[in-house]
């Protein structure tokens, strides 16, 4: 549960949920190149401490703080599935080179989970659909898209059921080896599924019912207008790039090696 | 026998289910909790299987702490049938539905055989063997369900809103189920929001409000009360608002029993006619 609370749109009013939609996709894109961009340690460590004004003033940091607990698992993983390779290459012995490496691999993948968290965490589903529409993409296709960042909770919730539902029948999720364990959760999964499409052929009966696509040009009680604080964040973005790409091109990035060692 | 001591239950989310919970349930008893959505009912009866640990106080199941043992050692004592049917059914067939608990609780080949057998024939799913329960109907699902968890005979039964969604028929089984299991001696806990279904069954009834037990008795007692029922926003069974509205007559209130109200009635009439 608690990743996917680390996701949740919470309704609280700060500056960063009063944003619009569209501005802080493409900041969260630009984190994105510039995180994929390098490899280093010191520019990922920037990324992710720039987040960190915006978080606070999103007034989200319990939120995000869970969604990094929920990431941690994940990158544990990345970081050893980026060391034990290099060990057994380099001949059983890790150099500090290395050891940075990982950790800047790490970094990475928190970096981009950070700024995804934090788009969820202050963007309505309802905001992101209109932003979807008012980008000209189809509205079954932002339709779907809201409705299934709607139903997470709702799976999450859901799959706790059904865990308690066949843990009731003495199913151990936590008995066995990794195999047994990956197997486990098979009674689980298929229920969930199963109901999961169920509850779509449900859905769409409802919607059609109350005349879902009857008129083939919609309007919208809302329109998003871009205002003062988006073109700032515009030119915040803007800014992250330009200064990346020029750092990537003509400043040679030196990693904590070469700094200290 | 599942006792349970002052017991309070915070969800993660800082919701407070159960605020201060205390009760009895001896074996063989059967036991109906009724109350709003949303007063603590499921919490509740989550605590009896181990699949909620209170947050304050304590649970003993046949004199065990709940807190210091597995669910798959309590849910061997005390099986729980949830709601929706459509939460557990995963195998391709009915069979292997219901020897799953069996074979998680480590049975042999042969018990798991006979109980199969058993399970199939008292719940009338024999046909349904080799059939894959989702293409079930929706009250067959919920007697794969049951028999999924009857199979390993638990001591005690809980079932979370049995009757919804079922028809009369369904229901009058389900009925005639409990009072054999009771005759066993099993001990029978259900989760209802079904005030007819409960005056037939005339089980000792809890009814609860924000997290606490508000009415605790007999059936007879607590569902002929129209000021207990208020509170928690139940109605009266038919039969009770009828003899509520004879009440003038000289007529008792507290019946919730079709024949004990024909009898009265009878005899009322009979009266008359001399």
């Amino acid at each position: 549960m608690s990743v996917f609370d680390g996701l949740k749109y919470r309704k609280v009013y700060s500056p960063i949920h009063n944003l619009d939609p569209r501005m802080k996709f493409l900041y969260v894109i630009a984190l994105f190149v510039v995180a994929i961009l390098f490899g280093q340690i010191i520019p990922l460590l920037a990324l992710f401490v720039l987040q960190i004004p915006f978080v606070l003033l999103a007034r989200v940091q319990k939120q995000w703080l869970r969604s990094l607990r929920g990431a941690a698992f994940l990158a544990a993983f990345i970081f050893l599935a980026n060391i034990i390779p290099r060990f057994f290459y380099s001949g059983y012995v890790l150099t500090a080179a290395d050891w940075e490496y990982s950790v800047a691999m790490t970094l990475r993948f928190v970096v981009l989970v950070e700024s995804f968290s934090v788009f969820f965490l202050t963007t309505s589903p309802d905001h992101l659909g209109l932003a979807l529409e008012q980008t000209h993409v189809p509205y079954e296709f932002s339709f779907a898209f809201t409705t299934a960042v709607r139903f997470v909770p709702v799976l999450a919730e859901e799959a706790q059921t059904i865990m308690d539902a066949q843990k009731a029948r003495g199913l151990e999720m936590e008995k066995g080896n990794f195999m047994k364990r990956i197997r486990n959760y098979i009674p689980v999964l298929i229920p969930l599924i199963v109901s999961a499409i169920r509850r779509s052929l449900e859905l769409a009966e409802a919607m059609e019912s109350r005349a879902w696509g009857a008129t083939k040009k919609r309007t919208n009680l809302y329109a998003l207008k871009l205002r003062r604080g988006d073109f700032a964040l515009l030119a915040i973005t803007v800014g992250i790039l330009a200064v990346a790409i020029y750092v990537y091109l003509f400043v040679p990035v030196p990693t904590l090696v070469q700094l200290f060692g | 026998m599942i006792e349970v001591e002052d017991v309070h239950y915070v969800y993660p989310n800082n919701v407070e289910a159960l605020k201060g919970v205390s009760l009895t349930v001896k074996d063989g008893e059967f036991v109906a909790i009724m109350g709003q959505n949303g007063a603590g009912k499921t919490t509740l009866v989550k605590h009896f299987n181990g699949l909620l640990k209170p947050t304050q106080g304590t649970v003993r199941v046949d004199g065990v702490n709940t807190k210091k043992t597995s669910i798959a050692t309590l849910a061997k004592n005390v099986g729980f049938v949830f709601q929706n049917p459509d939460h557990q059914l995963f195998s391709e067939t009915v069979e292997e539905e219901i020897s799953f608990a069996l074979k998680n609780f480590g049975f042999e080949a042969e018990v798991i055989e006979k109980r199969l057998d058993w399970a199939l024939n008292l719940l009338g799913l024999t046909q349904y063997r080799k059939t894959s329960p989702f293409l079930l109907s929706g009250g067959e699902r919920k007697r794969v369900a049951l028999a999924s968890v009857l199979a390993w005979d638990p001591q005690a039964l809980v079932l979370d809103e049995p009757t919804i969604g079922q028809d009369h028929e369904q229901k009058e089984r389900l009925r005639q189920f409990i009072v054999q299991m009771q005759a066993q001696g099993k001990t029978v806990v259900i989760v209802t929001h079904d005030v007819e279904f409960v005056a037939e069954c005339n089980p000792r009834v809890l009814l609860m409000k924000e997290g606490k037990i508000v009415a605790d008795g007999e059936g007879k007692e607590i569902l002929t009360s129209p000021e207990i029922l208020a509170q928690s926003s139940i109605v009266l069974p038919q039969i009770a608002q009828v003899f509520m509205q004879l009440e003038s007559l000289g007529l008792p209130r507290d019946v919730i029993d079709i024949y004990e109200a024909k009898e009265i009635l009878l005899k009322v009439l009979k009266e008359r006619r001399k």
